[in-house]
């Protein structure tokens, strides 16, 4: 307990207090929207950020959150638009962020040292200022994903449905992104871009081990991140090894250990699951009084290899054969 | 408490049509659904049922007609607490699990303030409508751990949870097991006793039969049909657990070749395609 009397060592601990309740509660909406990996494509696109504020003298910090939100904006456009997938343009940012910090650095005339600092983290480092930023920051960030909970939720379980509720959908699919920007940036001084992400997966993929529902997996992932967090660092603080790898590897332990646990829940839900009703007896399933279902043996069933010429017909193909038209039938063919 | 208007129309549709990539998928569709009404939407595969149902919802943009909810023209419509709405697929599961009560606890989103907690009157609305669908026992259980025909059941019982005046369900049924239909046909029928209205999209319509009081047939993007039930609709499909063309026994023999239709002709105010 003596290193709570150096002063960078309360900082540290502070630090990474909030960071680990902030990066699991939003990773919870990003893993619940199949978007695991946002995160780390918006701290690759952050790197740039940094680059940029090394470049122009500015704070990193907030060069930081700026790129970060703009790409975090473009990721969720251009994945809701459709017509590129979410996980190409996930990869084009990953590309052009880091590219773009690499450059950006070296036209600065920083080494690549001091982009390490921001891409692995040095909690140790941080200062007075930077905590309470981080505080302000995760403090927005867990209000809004704690008491929008609701909407969020519907929004990202059921897109369609949260419309027909009267829900404005982009808003709060682009309120996830900036929210998952701000984490990330937040998250740099203590893990550092390049392991952000696995502080916002890692814990709720450890919790979703146990867990039934949503309000108990978002509560128990920010239990977990917080806990693998100051481990983390009071670890580091004894050991000399880096914060932000120690974090990361103890909340992956954490998985680790949750998951034979979750393996036997979910073989337990597995027994317990009901039968599927039997078929009534007596109607021959799928024979109806509309049916012409043709007598004849089939030797083979027809398809791609048969060499009957094949006819796409509505929603089925249909088989010429022998003079006449079959069209597959569940066991049989139908006469055309 | 049933705030229905005594006369006018609950869903509107005046000349309606909807063009995906340049395809007509509705056209010429006009349709009034009366207060208090259930109305079955039926027809095969691909002709446009779920699409109409889906732009009276204002989920699929149209390009021509105007659609009325409650006598409020789409774009301005804006009390969403009065429709519930099922919508087609049975996915009630994500990437994080959610138990089966707090997905029925969305579906009174539309009445609820954000950062304020439910309301008692609320939770008590989401435990009904998880008892109307005979799932009181599963509450708390995650919905990935339910059968596809339970899990359809939690998506009817989110719509339920908001106590609609409108109740619009895109295949409900569909891939449903016997005594789930039968579970859900009662509590629909609960509902049309409250007066609220119901449109239903349905490939066949087994334990609902009883409850469909008008139908309308659709075929290639048209209102093929649009009456009483007939007895040639519903129960065509009965016997049959999976699609089927035969079922779609308004088709003339002679239409039996897949169709191809013309892309809509512009009109004054949209006329720049082409």
């Amino acid at each position: 307990m003596s290193l709570l009397t150096y002063d960078f060592v309360v900082r540290a601990l502070a630090g990474a207090l909030f960071t680990g309740l902030a990066a699991p509660a939003v990773g919870t909406y990003l893993v619940q929207r199949r978007l695991a990996l946002m995160g780390d494509g918006v701290g690759h696109i952050a790197v740039t950020g940094v680059a940029l504020g090394l470049l122009t003298g500015t704070s990193p910090t907030l060069t930081a959150v700026a790129v970060a939100i703009v790409g975090a904006v473009v990721i969720e456009l251009v994945r809701a638009d459709g017509r590129t997938s979410g996980d190409v343009a996930l990869a084009l940012l990953f590309y052009g962020g880091i590219a773009g910090g690499v450059l950006l650095t070296g036209l600065a005339g920083q080494s690549a040292a001091t982009l390490n600092t921001y891409l692995f983290g040095s909690i140790t480092t941080i200062s007075g200022a930077d905590v309470w930023v981080t505080i302000g920051l995760a403090v927005v960030v867990v209000t809004l994903a704690v008491g929008l909970a609701p909407q969020l939720f519907a929004v990202a379980q059921d897109q369609e449905f949260a419309r027909v509720a009267g829900l404005d959908v982009r808003v709060y699919n682009l309120l996830v992104s900036v929210m998952a920007a701000v984490t990330v940036t937040v998250a740099m001084r203590t893990v550092g871009l390049l392991l952000v992400s696995a502080l916002m997966v890692v814990p709720v993929a450890t919790a979703q081990q146990v867990t039934r529902a949503f309000r108990t997996t978002l509560a128990a992932a920010m239990a977990i991140g917080m806990a693998a967090s100051l481990g983390g660092v009071a670890v580091s603080a004894y050991v000399d090894a880096a914060p932000g790898a120690t974090i990361v590897l103890l909340a992956l332990a954490g998985f680790a250990a949750a998951y034979p646990l979750g393996a036997w829940t979910r073989r337990r839900q597995r027994l317990a699951r009901p039968f599927t009703e039997p078929q009534p007896e007596g109607v021959p399933v799928g024979l109806g009084h509309e049916h012409t279902a043709v007598p004849e043996e089939h030797a083979h069933e027809h398809g791609r290899e048969c060499g009957h010429p094949a006819v796409p017909h509505g929603d089925h193909v249909d088989y010429v054969h022998d003079g006449h038209r079959h069209a597959p039938h569940g066991s049989h063919y139908d006469e055309h | 408490m049933l705030v229905n208007q005594p006369h006018g129309a609950v869903v509107s549709v005046r000349d309606g049509a909807v063009e995906l990539a340049g395809r007509p998928v509705l056209r010429g569709i006009d349709l009034e659904v009366g207060a208090g009404e259930v109305l079955a939407v039926l027809g095969a595969n691909g002709s446009g049922k779920s699409t109409l149902v889906r732009s009276t919802m204002g989920l699929v943009p149209t390009c021509r007609g105007e659609i009325r909810l409650f006598g409020v023209p789409l774009p301005r419509f804006g009390d969403w607490r009065r429709i519930g709405y099922v919508p087609q697929r049975v996915t009630a599961g994500s990437g994080v699990p959610a138990s089966v009560r707090e997905v029925v606890a969305s579906g009174r989103l539309s009445r609820r303030r954000p950062f304020l907690p439910a309301r008692r009157a609320a939770r008590q609305a989401v435990e009904d409508a998880i008892a109307a669908v005979g799932l009181s026992g599963r509450a708390r259980d995650s919905v990935s751990t339910l059968s596809g025909g339970q899990q359809q059941r939690v998506l009817i019982a989110r719509a339920l949870a908001g106590v609609p005046d409108l109740l619009v369900l895109d295949e409900p049924t569909a891939g449903v097991d016997v005594e789930s239909q039968e579970t859900f046909a009662e509590a629909l029928r609960a509902n049309l006793l409250r007066g609220a209205t119901v449109v239903l999209v349905a490939h066949e319509l087994g334990p609902l039969r009883e409850l469909v009081d008008r139908t309308v047939v659709m075929r290639d993007g048209r209102i093929a049909y649009d009456g009483p039930p007939l007895a040639a609709f519903t129960d065509a499909d009965q016997a049959h657990a999976h699609t089927h063309h035969h079922a779609d026994l308004s088709r003339p023999a002679s239409a039996h070749h897949p169709t191809v239709s013309a892309p809509l002709d512009p009109t004054g105010a949209q006329g720049e395609h082409r």
